[in-house]
C-alpha cells in the first residue's frame, strides 16, 4: 500500500491501539496533522505543548498504557522537555512524536530547528531520528515497546518533514527485535530462598512499597502477602493507594513529610522489604542514617537500581509482582519446612513491634490545629474533599505543600487513585494531569489539589477541557504564596522571605475560571467548604475551580529538614513532642 | 600510581552501530559523575557492531553501578567487565622525543629494548611508536620523559576477553561469555 510518511505514522500509531493524541502543531509537523483528519484517533488540542506532555502523563498513570503526545520542531519540541523529565523520573510510559526540519537542513540551524534528540538523550529511556520514511512503522512499534516494558518510560521519535512527505510501500511493523533491550522478569529462585528466611527471622520487618508496585500491577499480590506475613506497610509518596490507608496495617506516607510512624517504624525496623521504591533522598534522608540496623531486600525490575543508594542483602532483581508472588510462594514452603511440629510460623510473630507501632500512631498521629474556627486550614479542605468524594475518584496534585498534604489526608483505598508529580516535582503538573487522567478514565470523578502557584503555570489547559468537554475539578489552595518555598525561608532562612509572596487577589480565580470556560467558586470561611464541595460534586458538564482562601501561615509537618537524619524528625511546630 | 591502578577497571561493550551511539555513552557517563580514565572504539568484524573499550574510575562509583546504567542503553547489546588476568590488554603509544646526536642513540636502544620501533626522526627529535601493554608503555613514557616529551598521543586500551577451550588447564578460572 503506497503512503506518505505522514499516513505511515498515523497508521502505525493505530496498529499500536492509540486512541487518544495530546499535542498542537506547526511547520514540521504539519503533514502529520492532515492524515490525522481520517484518522479514528482523538486529537486534544492543548494551549502549550508541556500541557500535551502531563495530560499524556496523567493518561497514562490512570490506563497503564502509553500516553501519546505529538507536538512540532523547535519550540513545540522544547514545550515538551519538561514532562519527558518529568516521566522518566516518575516511570511513566509516554511516546511523544515531534516533527523535525527535512533531513537536508539539519545542521544548517534552519528555521525551528533543534536537535531535540541530543537534548532529550539522558530524559528519554530512548528516542530515535527517524531518516527513512520506510523505518517509521518499525520505530514506532518500538518506541512502544521501550516505553511500555521493563521499568516504564518516556521515549522520542524526531520526524522530519520531508520523511513524513515522501512516499513509501507501507508494510505492518515486524516483531519488535531490540538486541540491546533486555530486562529479567523473574527473580532468581535462589534470591527468593534467602529473602524469605530473612523475613522469617525478623523481628521488626517493615515493606516499604513504592511507584513500582503500581506500574507492575502488584496490589492484589501484595495485600495477599501483607496478609499471609503480618509485616507493616509504608506507601511512598509515588505509591498512595497501592496499599489501601484503611487496612490497620498501612502506615501511610514515609519520609521528609512523612507522619511519625511511618518514618520511625523504618528507622528502627531490622529488615527493610523494599518493593518497587528507589531510596530516593526524600524517603531516606541522610542515607547513612537511614534504617541503620535493618537488612535490606530490594526488590527492582531495573538491575541498576539495585545497590545505587544503599547495598541490599537480597536483589530480587525482576518484576514487581512476580517478586512478591514468590515471596508468597516461597514463604509457605520455607514456612512450612522449617516449622515445628503445631508451630505457625506465618504470620510472623511479631506481636511486639505491632504493638509497638500502633502505640507510636496513637502518641503521634498526623494532626492539624483545629482551633482557630475561623481560618481555612488547607488540610481540612482535603479531608472534605476526600470524605465527600464519588466512589473511586482519581485525585491529581502539583507541587508544594498541598501535595503533601494531598498524600498525607486523602484516604487512598484504590490503586491508580493519585497521581502527581514525585520525582521532578513539577510545578503545573495537577491541572493537565487531571485533564489527562480525566480522558483515560471518563467514568471517573477527577479532582485536583493545586496550589495558587502552581496553577498560575499551567492554568490555561482549563480552556482545553472546556473546549474537548473534559470536564474536571480543581481546588486551588490559596494561600498567597509560593507555600513550601516560603515555610523553608520561615524554618531555614530566619523568616528573610524573598520573593515568595503571590497576592491571593491576583489573579481574580473565579473570573479567570469563567474566563476559560469553567464555573468558579471563591470559598472564604470554612462553613462554606463542605457546600461548596458539594455544589461541585454535582457538576458534571463543566470544569471547576474553587478558590479556597487556606491559612497563609499553615506549615507541612512532620518535617525531616534536609539532609538530616530521620530520627531528627520534627512532628509539629512546637517541636518533636508537639 | 597502584592505587590509582586498583580503581582501574576494564568494561567492554558491544554495542549496535547506530548513529549517536558515541553520545549516549558519553552523556550518561557525564550525567550521572562517572569518570571514563580512557575510551577506544571501533567497528568489528560485523559491521553493525561496535566494541568499546572504557577504562573507568571506580572512585566515582561502584563498577556495578556504571556497568548497570549502561546495559539500560537501548543500544548496548553486551556489556561486562573484564578481569586484567582474564584479559588481554594492549595499547598504541606515539610520541615525539627531542634527539640530539648525544641522546639519540639512547633513546633508541631503549625503544627497541621495549619492543617500538621509531616511526619518524628529524635533525632534534625522535617520534616512536610502540604497541603494547599498557605498563609496558607506561614504562617507555617514564623513560623517555628525562629526553623531553615533544606530543604524546596514546590510543587508550583496547582489549579482548582471553579465549579458553574446554580442555585447557586454566578451565578452572573464571569462565568469560565470549560474545562474537
Ligand atoms: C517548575 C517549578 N519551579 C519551581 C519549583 C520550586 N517550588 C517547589 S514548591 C514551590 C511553591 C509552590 O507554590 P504553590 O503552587 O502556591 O503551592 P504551595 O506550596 O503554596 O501549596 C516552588 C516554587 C518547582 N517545584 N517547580
Ligand atoms: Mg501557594
Amino acid at each position: 500500500m503506497e503512503l506518505t510518511g505522514a499516513q505511515a505514522l498515523i497508521k502505525s500509531l493505530e496498529h499500536q491501539g492509540v486512541e487518544v493524541i495530546f499535542g498542537l502543531p506547526g511547520g514540521a509537523i504539519l503533514p502529520v496533522y492532515d492524515p490525522l483528519l481520517e484518522s479514528t484517533i482523538r486529537h486534544i488540542l492543548v494551549r502549550h505543548e508541556q500541557g500535551a506532555g502531563h495530560m499524556a502523563e496523567g493518561y497514562a498513570n490512570v490506563t497503564g498504557r502509553a500516553g501519546v503526545a505529538m507536538v512540532t520542531s523547535g519550540p513545540g519540541a522544547t514545550n515538551i522537555v519538561t514532562p519527558l523529565a518529568n516521566a522518566m523520573m516518575d516511570s511513566t510510559p509516554l511516546v511523544v512524536v515531534t516533527g523535525q526540519v527535512p533531513t537536508t537542513s539539519i545542521g544548517t540551524d534552519a528555521f525551528q530547528e533543534c536537535d531535540i534528540t541530543g537534548i532529550t538523550m539522558g530524559i528519554t529511556k530512548h528516542n530515535w531520528l527517524v531518516k527513512d520514511a520506510n523505518d517509521i512503522s518499525n520505530t514506532i512499534a518500538e518506541a512502544f515497546y521501550v516505553a511500555t516494558h521493563g521499568r516504564p518510560g518516556p521515549v522520542l521519535v524526531d520526524i522530519p518533514k520531508d520523511v513524513s512527505n515522501d512516499l513509501i510501500d507501507y508494510a505492518e511493523p515486524d516483531d519488535v527485535s531490540l538486541p540491546g533491550f533486555k530486562y529479567i522478569s523473574e527473580p532468581d529462585p535462589e534470591a527468593v530462598r534467602q529473602a524469605c528466611k530473612l523475613i522469617l527471622e525478623a523481628k521488626r520487618p517493615v515493606f516499604y512499597v513504592g511507584g513500582g508496585v503500581l506500574k507492575s500491577r502488584a496490589s492484589e499480590a501484595l495485600k495477599i502477602l501483607v496478609e499471609q506475613t503480618g509485616i507493616p506497610v509504608v506507601t511512598t509518596l509515588m505509591a498512595r493507594g497501592a496499599f489501601p490507608d484503611d487496612n490497620p496495617l498501612c502506615l501511610g506516607m514515609p519520609g521528609m513529610h512523612g507522619n511519625y510512624t511511618a518514618v520511625t517504624a523504618i528507622q528502627q525496623s531490622d529488615l527493610l522489604i523494599a518493593l518497587g521504591s528507589r531510596f530516593d533522598d526524600r524517603v531516606t534522608g541522610k542515607v547513612s542514617e537511614f534504617a541503620k540496623h535493618a537488612k535490606v531486600i530490594h526488590a527492582d525490575i531495573d538491575a541498576a537500581e539495585i545497590g545505587k543508594v544503599r547495598v541490599p542483602d537480597v536483589a530480587l532483581i525482576g518484576e514487581c509482582r512476580r517478586s512478591i508472588e514468590e515471596l508468597t510462594r516461597g514463604l509457605t514452603e520455607s514456612a512450612s519446612q522449617l516449622s515445628k511440629p503445631n508451630e505457625n510460623l506465618l504470620p510472623l510473630d511479631i506481636g511486639d513491634w505491632i504493638n509497638q507501632i500502633n502505640s507510636w500512631k496513637e502518641t503521634y498521629p498526623l494532626s492539624y490545629d483545629k482551633s482557630e474556627s475561623d481560618t481555612i486550614k488547607p488540610q481540612y479542605v482535603i479531608e472534605s474533599i476526600s470524605n465527600l468524594q464519588e466512589e473511586g475518584t482519581i485525585v491529581v496534585s502539583g507541587v508544594g505543600q498541598h501535595q503533601m498534604w494531598a498524600s498525607q489526608y486523602w484516604k487512598f483505598n484504590n490503586p491508580y487513585s493519585w497521581v502527581n508529580s514525585g520525582g521532578l516535582g513539577t510545578m503545573g503538573f495537577a491541572v493537565p494531569a487531571a485533564i489527562g487522567a480525566k480522558v483515560g478514565r471518563p467514568d471517573k470523578a477527577v479532582w485536583a489539589i493545586d496550589g495558587d502557584g502552581c496553577f498560575q503555570m499551567t492554568a490555561q489547559e482549563l480552556i482545553t477541557s472546556s473546549a474537548e468537554n473534559i470536564p474536571v475539578k480543581i481546588a486551588i489552595l490559596n494561600n498567597a504564596y509560593l507555600g513550601m518555598v516560603r515555610q523553608w525561608q520561615q524554618m531555614f532562612y530566619e523568616e528573610r522571605y524573598s520573593e515568595v509572596y503571590l497576592s491571593p487577589d491576583l489573579p481574580d480565580y473565579v473570573k479567570w475560571a469563567e474566563a476559560m470556560g469553567c464555573v468558579g467558586f471563591r470559598v472564604d470561611t470554612p462553613e462554606e467548604v463542605i457546600p461548596t464541595i458539594e455544589k461541585a460534586n454535582e457538576i458534571n458538564d463543566k470544569s471547576v475551580v474553587i478558590d479556597f482562601r487556606t491559612d497563609i501561615t499553615e506549615k507541612v509537618f512532620p518535617m525531616v529538614p534536609a539532609g538530616k537524619s530521620n530520627d531528627e524528625i520534627i512532628v509539629g511546630p512546637f517541636g518533636k513532642k508537639s | 600510581m597502584s592505587e590509582l591502578k586498583n580503581r582501574h577497571h576494564i568494561i567492554t561493550a558491544l554495542v549496535e552501530n547506530k548513529a549517536g551511539v558515541l553520545a549516549r555513552i558519553a552523556g550518561l557517563f557525564a550525567r550521572r559523575g562517572f569518570n571514563i580514565y580512557s575510551l577506544a572504539v571501533a567497528p568489528t568484524h560485523d559491521p553493525d557492531i561496535s566494541r568499546f573499550t572504557i577504562v573507568v574510575d571506580v572512585e566515582s562509583a561502584p563498577l556495578h553501578q556504571i556497568v548497570s546504567q549502561l546495559d539500560k542503553l537501548i543500544n548496548v547489546v553486551e556489556i561486562k567487565e573484564l578481569d586484567p588476568t582474564e584479559a588481554l590488554e594492549r595499547e598504541l603509544l606515539l610520541t615525539t622525543v627531542n634527539a640530539d646526536s648525544r641522546s639519540r642513540s639512547e633513546i633508541i636502544q631503549i625503544v627497541s629494548a621495549l619492543g617500538g620501533s621509531i616511526v619518524d626522526a628529524g635533525i632534534s627529535h625522535i617520534t616512536v611508536e610502540l604497541a603494547g601493554t599498557p605498563d609496558t608503555i607506561d614504562t617507555l613514557e617514564e623513560l623517555l620523559r628525562s629526553f623531553g616529551i615533544v606530543a604524546t598521543q596514546r590510543t587508550g586500551r583496547v582489549a579482548l576477553p582471553k579465549l579458553r577451550t574446554e580442555n585447557s588447564f586454566e578451565t578452572g578460572s573464571r569462565n568469560f561469555k565470549v560474545f562474537n
